[in-house]
């Protein structure tokens, strides 16, 4: 039994520090990208978190709001902010037209 | 009960990732000493927490028979506090408002996806719907519910919109808003039924009708915040 509880300390403590950590480098990082994708580490870290609380109803819509359809939607916002790539903007008139 | 405030306040931090650009270091250091204190502020906070933890578990446990689902979380969610999540609906269905407010959507038929992308949706679509209608189904006794279907279906959008499959024209109109919004109207409709009962009153489920009642509102909830997430990430009116 002690080592049970040993080995959930460890696993807990590995979550908290890779939790902060990555909370850390998705703030410092200055590549918008690269935070984004740090971002969404972070909330699927976060989901094991409250897994690991016993809060499986927060966990699933951790993963699925707070790590998937957030970072879709910040990876969205960010190619928006990005006209070098372009080819997304000359695509979204003709997607425009159709959806018309 | 939990589960939307902590998300949105995610989002903060991450989207102001370059706020603190060229501070000077003096600055920045008094910053960091002051997140610290916060963070001693927090951890003495846990510290301090009285042991059998003060809570409501137990009057939920104690009345959770007349709720209609055995699992606590729905139970609170749909039935205890259904204003919360009536009005967490509303608060989705005015950010879709919003987003539409500001301009038109790039649309999906743009998106050139390499062929791995492309056959991808044709395996997992189906699969991710599937699994949407279990969690569904599962919210009533088990972790699961209208949330995580719902966003299970936004998924399932954002997947289909990033390969190349844009809604087909008769789904663009108003099929789209209507089931935006089907969410609220059948919660708020249900409500209001519920308050003309006999004894009734608004958003108080009849304990014999409560799991019907509550699944239909979950599924009609479930649409909506599918529709509605999905498009929130396609950015603008269709």
């Amino acid at each position: 039994m002690a080592g049970l509880s040993l080995l959930d300390w460890a696993l807990d403590g590995v979550l908290a520090l890779l939790l902060l950590w990555l909370a850390w480098r998705a703030l410092s990082t200055p590549a918008l990208f690269r935070a984004v994708v740090l971002f969404i580490a972070f909330g699927l870290v976060l989901a094991l978190v409250w897994a690991r609380l016993f809060a499986v109803d927060v966990a699933l819509a951790e993963m699925a709001i707070g790590a998937g359809v957030t970072g879709a939607l910040l990876l969205a916002a960010l190619v928006r902010l990005a006209p070098p790539i372009g080819r997304g903007r000359a695509h979204g008139r003709n997607g425009e037209r159709d959806g018309a | 009960m939990m589960l939307r405030p902590r998300t949105d306040r995610q989002a903060g931090p991450a989207s102001s990732a370059r706020a603190d650009k060229g501070l000077p270091p003096a600055a920045r250091a008094l910053l960091v000493l002051a997140l610290l204190a916060v963070f001693a502020g927090l951890v003495l906070a846990v510290l301090s927490l009285s042991e059998p933890a003060p809570g409501l578990a137990a009057a939920v446990d104690e009345r959770i028979d007349e709720s209609g689902v055995s699992h606590p979380v729905t139970a609170v969610l749909l039935n205890f506090r259904g204003y919360d999540t009536l009005l967490e609906l509303v608060v989705l269905v005015l950010a879709v408002m919003g987003a539409w407010s500001v301009g038109r959507a790039r649309g999906c038929a743009g998106n050139v996806p390499g062929p791995l992308l492309r056959q991808l949706p044709r395996l997992m679509a189906p699969l991710m719907v599937l699994v949407a209608g279990y969690l569904l189904w599962v919210g009533a006794h088990a972790p699961g519910g209208a949330f995580q279907a719902g966003s299970l279906l936004g998924g399932v959008g954002i997947l289909l919109c990033l390969s190349g499959y844009p809604l087909p024209g008769w789904a663009n109109g108003p099929a789209l808003r209507v089931s935006a919004v089907l969410g609220v109207a059948v919660f708020a409709a249900l409500g209001v039924v519920a308050a003309l009962l006999p004894g009734g009153a608004p958003l108080d489920w009849p304990p014999a009708q409560a799991k019907t009642l509550i699944l239909t509102i979950e599924l009609a909830a479930m649409l909506s915040i599918g529709v509605v997430l999905a498009a929130l990430f396609a950015g603008g009116r269709p």
